[in-house]
């Protein structure tokens, strides 16, 4: 009998827990508000589920009420996108180590 | 067109980037590149939908339009906010994403066809317990964001606010999710799908609103995990590699962090989940309240102090954040430099409204990153220095937290001000801190309280040294 393919994804969203348990562990403290920025970017990956439904209707019906939702949700699929990546840059980008000059 | 096997290895080539993403953040200095990683992920996800769906007509047009709208939005918000309103940003990102997962799920509900899911009033079985749950969730994260957001923002008051029979309430609203879920699942009816939504947004609203606002921290981690989970729950429903990975690993870094701080108050997650910290307590404090003398002094004398120490401590909190107080004290700080004092900064775990909010903002201020310690670097080093200047902190200095078994942050870990020489305590007043305890540490000899806003004696220090 052959294995249904949930199992699959199934073992893989299994197997991630893990490895952002490590990986997360082994983030700086110092570090933390940055990391829940990206995560916050990445989980908007969401947005592919969103164009899905966007791109669903044909060309007489671009607007139904499921595709209008899906146009709803990249927006704010987007929003993340952007802030979050663009936000956590501004924040990578203000933490220095000391000059060496004194 | 893409063939869906090649678009399924591009998904795991951005899941792949985004655990890359986290990596980077084990240190400053890879952090830039892992946010790299992290956008050339989302790039490659978002690139792959569109050549795998190869719907390049009118519609196409329309998803780019509010691809545009949200991503200015987006970038115009990353460029304008002020980083000590980075709590409200993360709470506020948080709701989006919920809701994001939400409009997804009812996209997915009422036109299954175009995910493959079978057809209306006849969902697959799995896709529809998935796309239950990743609705749900998300509808739970969306408005738990919200009053996070509303609550940091200071729209909405940051006190707890209870009312009788608030527990059982939440508990038999999670039981009628449970249970609508089921009936959803074996009747497929719409109803029941708009029920379940809005049940789920009603105990996102409750869930929150008992919690106050020095419990942020956890409240904004778990809210991050939750956000993880939606986006998991969502992936299975779309079969979507790229979706389940990221979903795992931001549901369990928000776990980690949810659990981090928890650990920093030494309280257990339910104690923060079922709220009313420091609501009780502050009442039957103030019949008690005697009488201890403290002693004041005013900018000059700090001053002096710090002259002639040769090593400082600065303890920074949530408090600096409000008076805005860090480019203040960098400025102090920069002076003692030059007068070859030895200055470092004690981070402690909750101090501000979310994990790592002190250290942004000393960031921002130009404090390079080597001189900022976490809790267990610097607690031995308080003994051998000569001042500890606490600045808008106040509980996790509390000695009371390690002698008093009694006291509610009895077994807390704090930092042990109290072993230097001296220590300078910034505050407006002798207000209890949101535990509603007194500080042992007002009364020591060796404390000198400067009754002041953060900032504006930080400046007037910074001008008598």
């Amino acid at each position: 009998m052959e294995i249904d393919p949930f199992i699959f994804r199934l073992s893989i969203f299994i197997l991630s827990i893990f490895i952002g348990y490590y990986v997360v562990w082994s983030v700086t403290p110092s570090l933390h508000t940055p990391l829940m920025s990206v995560t916050n970017a990445i989980s908007s990956v969401i947005i592919v589920g969103a164009i899905i439904a966007g791109l669903a209707g044909n060309s007489d019906t671009i607007f139904n009420t499921s595709s209008i939702f899906g146009f709803l949700a990249i927006s704010l699929a987007a929003i993340n996108i952007f802030g979050g990546f663009l936000v956590t840059q501004r924040m990578l980008s203000m933490y220095k180590k000391k000059k060496k000059d004194k | 067109m893409l063939s869906p096997n090649l678009s399924a290895i591009f998904y795991l080539i951005s899941g792949v980037l985004f655990i890359l993403a986290l990596r980077g953040l084990s240190s400053p200095e890879t952090s830039r590149q892992g946010n790299f990683f992290g956008i050339i992920g989302m790039a490659i996800a978002v690139t792959v939908t569109f050549l795998l769906i190869g719907n390049f007509s009118s519609g196409f047009v329309v998803v780019l339009i509010f691809l545009l709208i949200g991503g200015l939005i987006g970038a115009f918000i990353a460029y304008k906010i002020p980083m000590t309103a980075m709590p409200e940003l993360v709470a506020g990102f948080h709701s989006l994403v919920g809701l994001a997962a939400v409009f997804v799920a009812i996209a997915a509900f009422l036109n299954p066809e175009a995910f493959n899911l079978g057809s209306p009033g006849n969902i697959k079985l799995g896709s529809l317990i998935e796309m239950s749950i990743g609705a749900a969730v998300g509808a739970i994260t969306f408005s738990g964001s919200i009053i996070a957001f509303l609550k940091l923002q200071g729209i909405m008051s940051g006190s707890p606010i209870t009312f009788k029979g608030q527990h059982p309430l939440n508990a038999l609203i999670l039981i009628s999710i449970i249970v609508v879920t089921y009936l959803l699942c074996s009747t497929q009816s719409p109803n029941l799908f708009w029920i379940l939504l809005a049940i789920s947004f009603l105990i996102g609203f409750l869930l929150i609103i008992p919690i106050g606002g020095a419990d942020m921290p956890v409240v904004i981690s778990m809210l991050n995990s939750y956000s993880g989970w939606a986006a998991a729950g969502i992936g299975f429903t779309l079969e979507n590699t790229a979706l389940i990975i990221t979903g795992a690993l931001v549901g369990s870094s928000g776990a980690i962090l949810s659990y981090i701080m928890c650990k920093g108050m030494n309280r257990s997650f339910f104690n923060v989940i079922l709220g009313g910290f420091g609501a009780t307590e502050q009442s039957s404090l103030q019949q008690n309240k005697e009488q201890r003398p403290v002693k004041s002094g005013n900018a000059d004398d700090a001053a002096f102090l710090m002259k002639n120490a040769s090593s400082v401590i600065i303890v920074p909190g949530y408090g600096m954040a409000v008076a805005q107080a860090q480019h203040a004290l960098r400025e102090m700080v920069d002076t003692l430099k030059k007068n070859d004092i030895k200055v470092s900064y004690a981070i402690h775990p909750v101090a501000g409204r979310m994990p790592g909010h002190m250290n942004v903002l000393l960031a921002e201020a130009n404090v390079p990153y080597d001189e900022v310690f976490e809790l267990e670097e610097i607690n031995n080093d308080f003994a051998n220095a000569d001042v500890a200047f606490v600045i808008g902190a106040n509980d996790v200095t509390n000695p009371v937290a390690k002698t008093d078994p009694q006291s509610p942050i009895y077994g807390m870990p704090v930092l042990d001000v109290e072993k230097c020489k001296s220590v300078l305590f910034v505050k407006r007043s002798l207000s209890p801190g949101y535990a509603g305890i007194d500080n042992d540490l007002f009364y020591k000899e060796n404390t000198l309280m400067l009754f002041a806003d953060a900032k504006k004696m930080t400046e007037d220090i910074t001008k008598n040294l």
